[in-house]
């Protein structure tokens, strides 16, 4: 983030306004954020009421344990980074720091799974755009079902890597102490959100046969 | 009046019973337009007369305007643009409900070119002719890219898309060949991608269904500026709707669905030319050959995952049937709605049949 | 005023380019965005001359296609959206706060790098042969387009970012960074305009990034999300495209009535008609503006009631635009009006904006709009709002603001006279194109019937016109850079809060903070002091270039 460094800016009048600022900041990014999935996931509603076999279908191939599993990861993660906020609030920047270094490896595992998800896709003849051996038989749809699978887990696993870098660069400067809260808090709410988002993703594309 | 004011405006000769309506909503709302702009104008420019700056600086007082003028005002333009709304909806909704017993027209758009076919088989490239008094039901789809049917003479327009139907109607009550022109940009020739609707009497109508050419016809298929825009004259085929009734004769849809769904057999949606797993491993592309092939022998190239549970039809389809299916299952490519209740009925109606 | 302006601390070029000052970055985004507004103002006096015969003269129709295309994508993405919230937002918005510097200065000049990239891009795939698809990339055609559809489709996705990031910067500086006790109801109106802009820049563009992403590994991996043949569907593109390029006509706009709200009551010495309508007016149209998105698809094949509920939602957000022109209007009554250039903008903004915006409420109308869709009603209806409208005011907001930015006064009867030439340049345009559309001229066409010739012939005329009037004001403007009369801390004696700072303002905007005693449209005199050095003074000789 910009404003993470403890020392304050020449054109704020004090810390906490600049510590607002970021924090404030960071939502209204996330707000964005949000928006930028919220394109997904109506195309998944609108698609969805047209293919529901398809798509019912679809969520059955993908292995819910795997996601499930990824689910409980991830907010096990994002439940360390708030213990590491709390830590950090109250001074103790190596503990936050041993903290956040455990949520970024979380998030690794989180990936590794989620790789592992991809090849058993493509190893069963599942792959974007409606190719591979999968859709001769999968009802109409299922192609349709499948891009949006990809292309909304992708842009997931784009934001949890662009966490894990983030979060082990924070955990690095805690280490020097050179964080501030303030801006611990914004990568916290930042993770918060991928987490938050993967939440939704998680009954739509594991648990929804219905 | 309304033809003084068409003129002013530079409107299109009205062809229908609805343009004229939708005019006269035009030339109330285009009013509306001009007496807003100049009173607001006139309003500036007399605020700016009488209250033109006499010295520097001047102070001003403070001038709020009173929340009732003000939710005055507002609630008076709301009345009165909500006003053009019921109204336009209305005829929107209009636009959108064909009467009983309109003439239904199939419009084939691609690029760029405006195809059109009749239940009776007819099928011309360019001209559409109909005749004038009776509602015609235009029912859209395009091949390639999103394309739009648009009759200024109708003010009708309705985009054609890949993969769907989509309708509009018309009641042409004036004799005359009116320009069609494609309104969504679809390509380097988008701007070529014209065509004509002639609206023939009921009785230049009715000898134009005997076999005559009618001078507009002529004319209007001869226009240079209309690629392929020649009158194809009746060539007798809806293929495919005569396939879909007898795949509907011959119990096809106890097995097939058209919706994409998987039943005992394969869906014949997307089935044309889709490579099949057969069950000996190998793959077959789903041709016209193999699709004949299937009815025949239906056992002989079996996809993998089902049962070998089809009778064979060898004998029992006749193969202008088997090649109505064929063409049938054709048109499925890109559909995705199951009934198809847009298709057209089988049996030329006695009127329009010679 | 010992100390030295923004314009001179610091004068290497390194200086300039590694910046984190608002008020060089707003500069620096003006330069960049006029460019665009040359490219693309390029482009379609090639297109009007070309359209002098119905069969065009001189290009084909894939070159026109290109032009048009590339017309709509850079005056769009590089030109309008950002042309007064990034230059002139960003040079005002701290200044009428009372602020130092934007909340996230290295963010801003992030803002401008990426937005550097992202024309660049674009640019780029202008050079390599351009595109044809139109600045709507409606799906099957632009999928399956063999031009360069992907680098401008790049190229418009960063500068989507750009935008984002902008809007967040400026959300939070109007949040935190206000001065201590400037309460939101006390903001300048221009504030408020921008806030509400940002916004709207926050929460459309992302849609508009995802579509395009999704549309580019469609173009380049054929995934077909919108593939018929696969099963998706073309209008659902059409729907989130529309969820964000409607939204962002308000971008475009909602800046420009900022700057008319500032001129009007500096010009007229006045308090606006009512401060709440046009903040309120505002905020609704921020939001309204997200839900009226599908009445550019009346004609797609969308459902009735679908159709129905858009249509009228867009009466509703005419509706805030309809009490914010009476506001604008009731201002001048009892006001103290001097007839300056950039209040002559405003007017012709009043005119022109009234007829776009009826124009709107007219194709809102859903059964009238069906015979006006994609024709150049439609062309005419938004060039009224986007030319007459957002052009006319950026024409005012650059003539007001002019002085405080550069401290020169520009040669006022050329002012006037360029006024004269743009109103009347416009005018001469686009009204041609109403009635081209009523005779149903579709857009996007290089050939038309030749009944329609002398109506092109007339707006091709109109269009040199207007080019020639921009031509003079920008070449007057050059010169007053260097010779414009010295124009004081305030020339206009306006109340507002950024003319309480020297012109050109110091390097950290404020020499004594922002005192908040004087409202930034109190013109009553007398009933409070003015701010201590920032003495209301006109210098004759500005006035006379």
């Amino acid at each position: 983030m910009a404003s993470g460094g403890t020392r304050r800016e020449a054109h704020f009048d004090s810390l906490e306004r600049q510590a607002g600022a970021v924090r404030f900041g960071m939502w209204v990014f996330l707000a964005s954020e949000v928006l930028l999935f919220g394109a997904l996931f109506a195309l998944y509603a609108s698609y969805r009421a047209t293919w529901p076999y398809a798509f019912a279908a679809g969520v059955a191939e993908n292995d819910a344990v795997l996601g499930t599993t990824n689910t409980v990861l991830l907010i096990t993660s994002s439940f360390l980074v708030a213990l590491g906020t709390e830590r950090r609030a109250h001074g103790h920047s190596r503990a936050a720091a041993r903290l956040v270094a455990g949520a970024a490896a979380i998030g690794v595992l989180f990936l590794v799974i989620k790789s592992h998800e991809y090849l058993a896709h493509f190893a069963s003849g599942i792959f974007p755009g409606g190719r591979g051996a999968h859709f001769d038989h999968a009802p109409a749809g299922s192609a349709i079902f499948f891009t949006l699978y990809f292309a909304t887990t992708g842009l997931h696993a784009l934001h949890v890597t662009a966490g894990i870098v983030v979060l082990t660069f924070s955990a690095v400067q805690l280490r020097r102490e050179k964080l501030a809260p303030h801006a611990l808090d914004a990568v916290a709410l930042y993770w918060h959100l991928v987490d938050a988002i993967w939440i939704f993703l998680w009954p739509l594309y594991y648990l929804a046969r219905g | 009046m309304q033809e003084l004011l068409r003129k002013m405006l530079f409107l299109p000769v009205e062809a229908s019973g609805t343009s004229r309506h939708i005019d006269r909503l035009h030339f109330v709302v285009i009013g509306v337009t001009f007496a807003g702009a100049f009173l607001v104008a006139a309003v500036v420019l007399a605020f700016v007369v009488r209250f033109r700056a006499r010295g520097e600086a001047e102070p001003t007082p403070v001038v709020v305007v009173p929340r009732a003028v003000e939710l005055g005002v507002g609630g008076a333009l709301l009345a009165l643009f909500v006003g053009f709304w019921v109204v336009g909806f209305r005829q929107y909704v209009g636009l959108h409900t064909p009467p009983r017993g309109a003439l239904e027209v199939y419009v084939t758009a691609k690029q760029w070119m405006w195809k059109f076919s009749l239940p009776d088989g007819r099928r011309s490239a360019g001209v559409l002719v109909v005749p004038a008094g009776r509602p015609i039901r235009l029912i859209l789809t395009s091949r390639d890219v999103v394309h739009s049917f648009f009759v200024p003479a109708f003010r009708i327009k309705q985009d054609a898309l890949p993969g769907r139907y989509t309708s509009t109607w018309f009641d042409p009550d004036r004799v005359g060949t009116y320009p069609v022109y494609c309104a969504e940009y679809c390509g380097v020739d988008h701007s070529r991608m014209w065509a004509s609707v002639v609206v023939l009497s009921a009785r230049d109508y009715g000898r134009w269904l005997e076999g005559e050419m009618p001078e507009a016809v002529v004319r209007a298929g001869a226009t240079p500026a209309l690629e392929g825009g020649v009158v194809a004259g009746t060539e007798l085929t809806t293929m495919a709707a005569e396939g879909r009734s007898a795949a509907s004769r011959y119990g096809c849809f106890s097995c097939h669905t058209v919706d994409g769904q998987r039943h005992l057999g394969p869906t014949w949606q997307g089935l044309y030319e889709k490579t099949e797993e057969l069950a000996n491993g190998q793959t077959i592309v789903a041709d016209e050959e193999y699709l004949t092939e299937s009815m025949m022998e239906p056992a002989a190239q079996l996809v993998r995952g089902y049962q070998p549970v089809m009778p064979t039809y060898r004998g029992v389809l006749s193969q202008p049937d088997a090649a109505a299916i064929v063409e049938f299952i054709k048109t499925l490519r890109f559909d995705r709605t199951a009934p198809l209740v847009t298709l057209p009925h089988t049996q030329a109606t006695s009127e329009d049949a010679k | 005023m010992n100390d030295a302006s923004y314009l001179t601390a610091g004068t290497t070029i390194r200086s300039w380019l590694l910046t984190r000052d608002h008020k060089r970055i707003g500069v620096m985004f003006f330069v960049l965005n006029a460019l665009a507004l040359a490219i693309g103002g390029t482009f379609a006096l090639l297109m009007r001359t070309e359209l002098l015969h119905p069969r065009g003269w001189f290009m084909t129709s894939m070159t026109y296609d290109r032009f048009f295309t590339l017309h709509g994508v850079i005056m769009v993405w590089l030109f309008m959206i950002p042309s007064i919230p990034s230059a002139f937002g960003n040079f005002l918005l701290p200044l009428m706060i009372g602020a130092r510097d934007v909340a996230f200065p290295r963010l801003n000049l992030a803002s401008l790098y990426i937005y550097l990239v992202g024309a660049v891009v674009t640019i780029a795939g202008l050079v390599i042969g351009g595109t044809d698809t139109g600045w709507t990339f409606y799906v099957p055609y632009s999928s399956k387009d063999a031009t360069a559809v992907l680098p401008v489709l790049l190229g418009v996705f960063i500068i989507g970012w750009s935008t984002i990031l902008t809007g967040v910067n400026f959300i939070v500086t109007v949040h935190r960074m206000r001065a201590e006790g400037l309460r939101w109801m006390k903001l300048p109106l221009f504030v408020w305009s921008i806030y509400a802009t940002s916004i709207i820049q926050v929460l459309a563009t992302p849609v508009l990034a995802m579509t395009l992403v999704l549309l580019g590994v469609d173009y380049v991996f054929d995934w077909g999300v919108f593939d018929p043949v696969r099963g998706g569907d073309p209008v659902l593109y059409q729907h989130l495209f529309w969820f964000y390029s409607h939204p962002a006509v308000y971008i475009m706009v909602l800046p420009a009535m900022g700057v008319i709200s500032e001129c009007v009551c500096t010009f007229s010495r006045k308090n606006p008609l009512s401060y709440e309508a046009i903040v309120w007016a505002t905020l609704g149209i921020a939001l309204v503006g997200f839900l009226t998105w599908g009445h550019h698809m009346f004609t797609a094949g969308i459902s009735v009631f679908d159709a129905g509920a858009f249509g009228l939602l867009s009466m509703f957000v005419a509706i805030f635009s309809a009490i914010k022109v009476f506001t604008w209007t009731g201002t001048l009554y009892r006001g103290s009006i001097s007839l300056k250039t950039p209040l002559l903008y405003v007017f012709a903004f009043l005119f022109l904006f009234v007829f776009g915006g009826m124009t709107g409420v007219a194709v809102a109308t859903m059964s009238l709009d069906v015979h006006w869709q994609d024709t150049y009603f439609v062309v005419a209806h938004f060039h009224f709002i986007m030319v007459g409208g957002t052009i006319t005011a950026y024409l005012a907001a650059l003539h007001y603001w002019f002085p405080k930015v550069t401290g020169r006064m520009y040669p006022e009867r050329l002012g006037v006279l360029s006024a004269a030439g743009v109103f009347g340049g416009f005018m001469l345009t686009f009204v041609p194109h109403f009635l081209l559309g009523n005779m149903g001229m579709p857009r996007r066409y290089h050939n038309y019937p030749e009944a329609m010739q002398p109506l092109h012939v007339i707006s091709t005329v109109g269009a040199f016109l207007l080019a020639g009037a921009l031509l003079v004001t920008l070449g007057y403007l050059v010169w007053a850079l260097r010779y414009g009369a010295a124009a004081g801390p305030d020339p206009w004696a306006s109340a507002s809060y950024e003319w309480r700072t020297p012109s050109p303002p110091p390097a950290h905007d404020f020499d004594t903070p922002l005192s908040l005693e004087r409202g930034p449209y109190d013109y009553t005199g007398g009933r409070s002091e003015p701010v201590a050095g920032d003495e209301p003074r006109r210098e004759p000789e500005a006035q006379e270039a």
